[in-house]
């Protein structure tokens, strides 16, 4: 559905150029929702733009439903952004114009007379919930109703694409999800091709099926969302997902010194990863039955979902005689789990209590 | 205060707010495209021309900066192949809509920066076309900064008005100095001022009025 080839984007800047994009190449299948995470500055908005051609790249080709974007005419052009719906971060509202005037508004500007307008909007007031707010003005209303008028909007003209750049970076947790869920539906009621734009990897976890992590005007990492986060390379992919997968050891064992050999008196940690059917079985209580004089210490657990797929992340610590331990990890090893040895660590009691 | 002021006082308000409104919907008419045309072709906007820009820009500054008594006599010879005429009333209308222009030129090109960026950038987005920015977008989004500085124009119009008295253009500028001044008659002096005083606070509230009405923000 869309084809980035080499994109690059140079700016003119009193500082000398800058080189926002470095030759990016990516696809986008019918009806896949996209995410693209970086930090603030490292291209993504401007990659976006490229995409409806608000920004011009500086080298590259960008293919939209089968066309050209680079080699349209500007009248072509126009033509071609009615396809292309796009929501903002700050919702871009006509302040003067009541939330039914702002939804017609790209069907005004398409010539459509006021009875086929009607027909339009309405149905869309309904699907983003906004009937009994289609007199008011963006000024009367909350951020996510905002957002709402702004999805709105760019479906009116029934486009392929939905790009969203920040969309819910403007809104509180809670908002952010229902306007997240709004997206989801549309993308599967309409089969809606979506590109989401964000810093923050919970969105991307909640919505996108693919990922693409942009650092410093270069794709460092892509794949679906449930891989990127079970298996991040690169160290900017594991820092977006930090964010909400803690790498941290316990309390009860900061600070303390942790050896990759045995000591007296210490638990060996181990990070288990669970993913799909495996986060339901029950592993652990095997491990403990197959394995005799092995003592097991949960230390940290946490469930999720990612796209349906259970995901399953814990800290445990064994104890007990060498050979117990060594039949565990074979044990463990054996399982459909993902198992990472953190060392041998004393604990401190003087943390917990 | 004699009877007799009264018929000088409605027909030098008559020939006032005849010269302010004529002029003022003259000068609007070139005015407002001339801020339009001020803001879009700005850098970094829908039709970027940064050397029409700029010329503009200068000749507008240039106009602004001739005080009016002297705009008004310089350039009398236009005003006579307009109207016919280089002193009255109506030709009194041809420098004041010349002072004009560039001002409300430059008070609406205000206006229109005030409209965000983003605004112009999802219209652009959805496929509008530079004139449907303008028209659906700019101009809308800043209809209540206008308004409000259009008002403080009109106001101005009134004050420079009062100068029209040297080309003979009459109104209660012309009054004043005639009667309350040169004949010694306070008392016509402070009936114009007053009228002058309740003009211009009466234009102050219908713009603040209309613009409060317009801000939807």
């Amino acid at each position: 559905m869309i084809k980035l080839i080499g994109i690059e984007k140079v700016y003119d800047s009193p500082s000398g150029k800058v080189h926002a994009l470095k030759g990016i190449d990516l696809e986008i299948a019918r009806g896949e929702i996209y995410g693209i995470i970086g930090l603030s500055g490292a291209g993504k908005s401007t990659l976006v733009r490229c995409i409806n051609m608000l920004e011009r790249p500086t080298a590259g080709t960008v293919i939209v439903d089968g066309q050209d974007m680079t080699k349209l005419t500007e009248s072509e052009l126009r033509q071609a952004r009615k396809s292309i719906g796009m929501i903002f971060q700050h919702f871009n509202l006509l302040s003067s114009a009541t939330v039914y005037d702002n939804i017609a508004f790209p069907l005004k500007l398409s010539g459509m007379n006021d009875t086929d307008i009607k027909k339009k909007v309405t149905p869309l007031l309904e699907l983003t919930g906004l009937t009994d707010k289609a007199k008011q003005y963006p000024a009367q209303l909350s951020g996510g109703q905002k957002q709402r008028v702004g999805i709105a909007r760019a479906l009116a003209n029934k486009p392929k694409i939905l790009l969203c750049d920040e969309a819910t970076s403007a809104l509180d947790p809670q908002t952010t999800k229902s306007i997240l869920d709004l997206i989801h539906t549309i993308n599967e009621t309409l089969s809606l091709t979506v590109v989401v734009i964000t810093h923050e990897m919970q969105v991307i976890k909640d919505l996108c099926d693919k990922v693409a992590v942009i650092s410093d005007g270069v794709i460092a990492e892509r794949g679906s969302v449930l891989d990127v986060f079970t298996n991040p390379q690169h160290p900017i992919t594991k820092e977006f997902i930090s964010v909400l997968l803690s790498n941290d050891l316990p309390v009860a064992f900061r600070g303390n010194e942790i050896s990759q050999d045995r000591t007296p008196d210490s638990l060996l940690l181990l990070r288990l990863t669970f993913l799909g059917e495996t986060a339901d079985y029950p592993v652990l209580a095997q491990m403990i039955r197959s394995c005799s004089g092995i003592e097991c210490t949960m230390l940290f657990g946490n469930l999720d979902e990612i796209h349906g797929v259970p995901f399953g992340r814990f800290i445990i610590g064994l104890s007990g005689s060498d050979e117990a331990i060594r039949a565990a990890q074979d044990f463990l090893n054996g399982q459909d789990v993902k198992v990472e040895v953190i060392g041998y660590v004393r604990r401190n009691f003087a943390a917990v209590d | 205060m004699s009877e007799e002021i009264l018929p000088l006082l409605t027909k030098a308000l008559g020939e006032t707010v005849y010269m302010v409104i004529v002029s003022m919907v003259i000068a609007s008419i070139i005015g407002i495209p001339l801020g339009v045309l001020l803001r879009i072709t700005a850098k970094g906007q829908i039709l970027e021309n940064v050397i029409l820009n700029q010329t503009v820009g200068s000749v507008v500054n240039a106009l602004r900066s001739i005080p009016f008594i002297i705009l008004m006599v310089a350039i009398i010879p236009l005003t006579r192949l307009i109207v016919g005429s280089a002193i009255g009333t109506t030709a009194a209308i041809v420098p004041l809509v010349i002072a004009s222009i560039p001002f409300i030129g430059r008070q609406v090109e205000t206006s229109l920066k005030e409209v965000p960026a983003g605004l112009i950038e999802a219209a652009q987005a959805m496929g509008a076309t530079p004139f449907q920015i303008i028209s659906k977008v700019l101009l809308p989004e800043a209809m209540p900064g206008i308004v409000s500085q259009l008002t403080t124009v009109i106001i101005a119009l009134v004050g420079e008005s009062a100068m029209a008295g040297a080309i003979g253009g009459g109104g209660l500028g012309d009054l004043a100095i005639r009667y309350g001044y040169q004949r010694f008659r306070p008392e016509v002096m402070l009936a114009t001022v007053v009228v002058l005083i309740v003009l211009v606070q009466l234009v102050q509230f219908v713009g603040n009025t209309i613009a409060k009405r317009l801000d939807k923000r």
